[in-house]
């Protein structure tokens, strides 16, 4: 479903990925993990084109991101993401927000899309939220919710971006659980995250990142079995054991 | 000197009084709102990534920030009229001054303002195939003019001050009319005790209701 091929993106001089090549295919939960800096984020936000990349071409459904003919924000649409920082918006309630992209993108009509919104409220357990504005919520309840603006959109595969490396650890399992189901409801999706106990229990496949390079892109089993290069090892022993 | 100090000379020209602060109002409310309009489509274009048009609207935000808005309300009082071919009468060249003038510095203030709005805010409502137009609309203005409403407020305020500028070219806005008063009836101290007090009050009421707003709303 989803291809990276030879993807490389430079900052000026800086070149921040380097040949990364990958694919997702339909129904698998890929894990994303490297050190600070490794350029997994950035990869992640080339999927949906959101940061440019130079060489190489990414496809998602068989639509080229990199092509320039390409609509990119109907391709968006259909990729669902969540990112650290929740990125909810705050000048309207939860409901607006899950709502907005629905009448605006989908033209759907405001109850078909007030009908989703209040039925993903309810699947993350927050319907009673509805009216609040986000700052009115916990991080942990806004993840939430930013998870479910993206499925509002139905999406095709979805993409977390260090979905709970901004919250407290008290709430990084309710976001975690929802993700797990979600996983479990056979969505495809490529998450960037550290956390080693969600991979270990929902991935397929986990890929190290390190300087810009996709270094290891084993299934699960072997990442976390297997003899791995350095990198890898020292990378998983730092934050396995703190 | 304050001895035979008569307050009674305002009530006695009120009406004259208020049509000039008529005209001070509805220049200063059209030149918020056209520099505003203006200010915002210059802003978008200054921070569009084509370079042409962001040159022109740099090009132009530089230049009015350099003359003297007097300077501006003389120039376009004989330019205007010259420009159409016929005479428009000194409010609306006047009004075209000032939108024009206005709308460079409120051009600064909602790029600024844009810029404010995180990245991460932009790049969700991308992710949610948001069109950039889209995006522009319902995501990153509404948040760029809550976090400049005190400053576009303070831009009114020094608007509202400006305007008594137009005297230069014999518009009857406040301070005329209480000019052409005070030398009627030679009574210049009360008039123009009255036009500082009545400035005073209004601005300093601005000022208060822009302290307050930001207060309960915590801009």
């Amino acid at each position: 479903m989803i291809q990276l091929q030879d993807v490389s993106k430079w900052y000026g001089d800086f070149q921040v990925l380097d040949t990364c090549s990958t694919a997702v295919s339909k129904g698998e939960v890929v894990v994303v993990c490297g050190p600070s800096g490794s350029g997994k984020s950035t990869l992640i936000k080339c999927v949906n084109g959101l940061e440019p990349f130079q060489k190489g071409d990414i496809t998602v459904d068989d639509v080229s991101v990199g092509d320039k003919a390409t609509d990119l924000p109907k391709l968006r649409s259909r990729i669902g993401m969540v990112f650290q920082n929740f990125e909810l918006f705050p000048h309207i309630t939860v409901a607006e927000n899950i709502k907005l992209a629905q009448l605006k993108v989908l033209n759907r009509n405001e109850a078909e899309a007030g009908q989703k919104a209040m039925q993903l409220l309810e699947r993350v357990e927050l319907a009673d939220q509805a009216d609040k504005f986000p700052a009115q919520l916990s991080g942990g309840q806004q993840q939430r919710v930013a998870i479910a603006r993206a499925l509002a959109m139905d999406p095709i595969a979805m993409l977390f971006d260090e979905p709970t490396s901004a919250l407290d650890p008290e709430m990084i399992n309710e976001v975690l659980d929802v993700m797990v189901e979600l996983a479990s409801d056979g969505m495809t999706m490529m998450v960037v995250t550290h956390e080693m106990g969600f991979a270990r229990r929902v991935a397929n496949r986990v890929i190290f990142m390190d300087e810009g390079r996709i270094e290891e892109d084993c299934s699960k089993d072997e990442f976390f079995d297997s003899q791995r290069g350095d990198r890898a090892q020292t990378f998983l022993s730092k934050i396995l054991h703190h | 000197m304050f001895n035979n100090f008569d307050g009674k000379v305002v009530l006695d020209n009120l009406h004259f009084l208020i049509e000039g602060m008529q005209t001070t109002l509805l220049l200063t409310v059209v030149a918020i709102i056209g520099g505003l309009l203006l200010g915002t489509l210059l802003a978008l274009a200054r921070l569009s990534p084509f370079k042409t048009l962001s040159f022109v609207a740099g090009t132009y935000v530089n230049f009015f920030r350099s003359m003297p808005l007097i300077l501006v309300i003389f120039w376009f009082y004989f330019l205007v009229p010259h420009i159409l071919g016929r005479p428009v009468g000194g409010f609306y060249s006047v009004l075209v001054a000032f939108v024009l003038f206005e709308a460079a510095y409120y051009c600064e203030i909602m790029r600024a303002g844009i810029q404010s709005v995180r990245q991460g805010q932009i790049y969700a409502g991308q992710a949610l195939g948001l069109t950039y137009q889209q995006n522009m609309r319902y995501v990153v203005l509404p948040q760029a003019f809550r976090n400049m409403i005190p400053i576009l407020m303070t831009q009114a305020i020094i608007l509202f001050q400006d305007t008594s500028l137009v005297y230069v070219v014999g518009i009857k806005d406040f301070l005329v009319s209480a000019d052409l008063v005070a030398n009627r009836e030679n009574r210049i101290l009360e008039m123009f005790t009255t036009v500082a007090i009545v400035y005073f009050v209004i601005c300093l009421s601005g000022s208060l209701f822009i302290r307050r707003l930001q207060e309960k709303f915590n801009l």
